[in-house]
């Protein structure tokens, strides 16, 4: 099963023939992600990569089925190609970009909510199912098929994670990156639901870092509806108050945000939280065959 | 991006709220002058001098002083033009080194001449990040550190959430005013203060407006005495007018510097230095480096293509705190190829000659194997690891 995206998955690049588009796309179609096509805006008609470019992501669903898009739009475009996606009917809108201003964001999410779609990112390294879709810019080949879904803000600690899961002799079934930025679209507790609801899913890797409330958000609904044993790590545990680390999103504000009170909260809430980043695969390993 | 007082002061004029006006100046000369002018406009001999930097709680160190005179406006200025003003909010707080001060506000005491019937508000605008839309917080205690506000009587906290779709409306605007106790003509003002304010607050990308006081005068006017204003970084590139309005004086110079060749630095006072790719990969290597008994000397993010050239960049600045013992690096190469890195790194070292502290290279990912040959290969005083596991036990090795 997995969640998200699949083998089936009729994926659609919007900002298709920029340069990041074009490498990301290209690195996609490799690993063997269904792209059925790309938009942007002026070029429909054309061919690009040997898919069919669209001017409208609205001709793209018409024409090519697409039901999921990834964004690799430039910050200035980005909110309104989500809401371009959204509203031309696709159901699952996987935003890359870094650095969307926050007041388009918060525009977005209030426009997405009346939209029968899920969002996932910005600032994301994107989703990924091993051996069906690779729908963002991780690298496929650390990611292999598995039991275990991976929730993570950022991108090389996802990769991190994923290789100790590897190792650990667990695979996994869907990576979700949700983003580092103060608004997003699906928040670690809509990704957990998704994997607990997941038959294929077995254990959760839970990744979170300093800033908001939305790892002790799913750590309470998991104390409430959590069916399967889930590993939590909250990155920047020396991080100084009052100062942004790489990711919009990751600043303390209040008591609430250190990552001392995160991962307080998530073991009162029965999650595993390991305290060093080196531990997360052999944990999961020791919790699911316990 | 943070701004002065001053410049956040000017931002609001531009959308018609009132506030307490004042000159700037950078030495006690412009500041007689300013002070001259400011009390001629007012016709009192009353004014306030206030330090102009990049934190709150100024008054708390002696960098807001109010003045009867110019005497005393003299005395004053000279006290605070030069001085390092220590806070609560600058680095290291009030036992901290303090900040430079090179510009005072010399402005206007607007609670004369009718001090008695004065009140003092709260008011701040914030994207809040759980209800995903814009809130504004407000009471009535004002004047003072809201957070013990709100520890002390939360339900004199009041807080309007604005539909980001609709903007502000009528009726919240009126329910603010009411809870503020307001009527008549005060009503009526602070409908119009909060309606100039929202605007000010979307239409130039903020992420923090802080009105603290927020004065309603005898006249039943409403006037921004001090304000606190932060904008949206990623949003700047809209606001060409605001940009101009960065000083670097008040960020850290080599926090300034890594930023221009592209790396993401923050300065801290470990004694490990360390150099990652990706910002959670970074944060999670600074709890490494804590957890095998060292201290995180930096966050720094090389980003995407950490090249040869980036990683000399990235050395130099690290080195250059000379409380660093060991410099670990940690790359996941997905995109980025270990083997490129790993080259970077050698490169790097021998361009500069000596490096004096041992380095733990972790390389992991896309061509990990090769990358590790070249540095255990290259002879020089580096250490490599591949797992994380064994990165923590190096750096714990290297600290003895």
């Amino acid at each position: 099963m997995a969640v998200l995206v699949h083998k089936q998955s009729n994926i659609i690049v919007q900002g298709f023939t920029g340069k990041e588009g074009t490498f990301h796309a290209g690195q996609m179609i490799e690993y063997g992600t269904n792209v059925v096509g790309g938009v942007t805006p002026g070029k429909g008609g054309m061919e690009h990569l040997g898919k069919p470019v669209f001017n409208t992501v609205a001709d793209a669903v018409a024409k090519a089925n697409a039901d999921t898009s990834i964004i690799f739009v430039p910050p200035p475009f980005a909110a309104d190609a989500i809401m371009e996606a959204a509203d031309a009917g696709i159901k699952v809108i996987i935003c890359i970009t870094e650095g969307i201003p926050v007041q388009d964001m918060v525009k977005v999410r209030a426009y997405i909510d009346t939209k029968d779609c899920r969002l996932v990112g910005p600032n994301c390294p994107g989703v990924i199912t091993p051996g069906e879709a690779k729908v963002g810019i991780m690298p496929g080949f650390v990611f292999k098929k598995g039991k275990v879904g991976i929730i993570s803000k950022s991108g090389t600690l996802t990769y991190e994670a994923a290789d100790q899961v590897v190792k650990a002799g667990l695979g996994i079934t869907t990576a979700i990156g949700i983003g580092g930025d103060p608004i997003i679209g699906t928040t670690t507790k809509d990704a957990v639901e998704l994997l607990m609801n997941d038959p294929e899913t077995e254990g959760i890797i839970m990744i979170g870092e300093i800033g908001g409330t939305m790892e002790a958000d799913a750590a309470h609904w998991i104390k409430a509806h959590g069916t399967k044993p889930v590993v939590g790590f909250i990155a920047g545990q020396t991080a100084p108050a009052g100062r942004t680390m790489g990711h919009a999103g990751a600043i303390v504000g209040g008591s609430e945000d250190t990552a001392e009170a995160k991962m307080r909260i998530m073991d009162e809430c029965g999650i595993h939280v390991v305290h060093s980043p080196a531990d997360i695969g052999d944990t999961m390993a020791k919790v699911l065959s316990a | 991006m943070n701004l002065h007082e001053y410049q956040g002061k000017e931002l609001l004029k531009n959308f018609g709220i009132a506030v307490q006006e004042g000159i700037t100046a950078e030495n006690v000369e412009d500041a007689m002058a300013a002070y001259k002018a400011v009390t001629d406009r007012t016709g009192n001999e009353f004014a306030v001098i206030k330090a102009q930097i990049h934190a709150g709680g100024r008054g708390k160190g002696g960098g807001v002083k109010v003045v009867k005179g110019a005497e005393k406006a003299r005395e004053a200025a000279n006290d605070i033009i030069g001085m390092m003003l220590k806070t609560p909010q600058t680095p290291g707080g009030m036992e901290g080194p303090g900040k430079l001060v090179s510009t005072i506000l010399v402005a206007e005491d607007a609670y004369v001449p009718d001090f008695d019937s004065c009140k003092e508000y709260y008011m701040s605008i914030l994207t809040d990040r759980g209800s995903k839309c814009n809130v504004i917080v407000y009471s009535t205690e004002g004047g003072m550190d809201i957070e013990a506000v709100a520890e002390e009587t939360p339900h004199l906290v009041h807080r309007e959430f604005i539909d980001p779709m609709l903007g502000l409306q009528g009726f919240e605007a009126r329910k603010i005013a009411f809870n503020l106790g307001l009527s008549g003509k005060a009503f009526k003002e602070c409908t119009k203060f909060v309606a100039k304010l929202y605007k000010a607050y979307v239409s130039s990308d903020a992420s923090l407006f802080e009105i603290n006081p927020l004065l309603h005068t005898g006249n039943d006017d409403f006037v921004a005495v001090d304000c606190k204003v932060s904008l949206d970084d990623n949003a700047l590139y809209r606001h060409k007018d605001l940009l101009e309005m960065r000083d670097t004086r008040e960020e850290d110079p080599t926090e300034v510097e890594a930023a221009a060749v592209g790396l993401n630095y923050v300065q801290l006072d470990g004694n490990v230095g360390c150099m990652v790719n990706g910002a959670g990969l970074a944060m999670a290597t600074m709890d490494i480096i804590k957890l095998s008994g060292g201290d995180p000397a930096n966050f720094l993010d090389v980003g995407g293509t950490a090249d040869a050239a980036r990683v000399e960049q990235a050395f130099r600045i690290i080195l250059r705190d000379d409380k660093v013992k060991a410099i670990l690096i940690n790359i996941f190469g997905g995109i980025v190829r270990c083997d490129r890195v790993a080259q970077g790194v050698i490169d790097a070292y021998k361009n500069m000659g000596n490096i004096n502290v041992p380095i733990i290279v972790r390389l992991q990912g896309t061509n990990a194997d090769i990358a590790k040959k070249m540095i255990d290969e290259s002879g020089l005083n580096v250490q490599s690891a591949t797992l994380l596991k064994d990165a923590a036990a190096a750096v714990q090795k290297v600290l003895g």
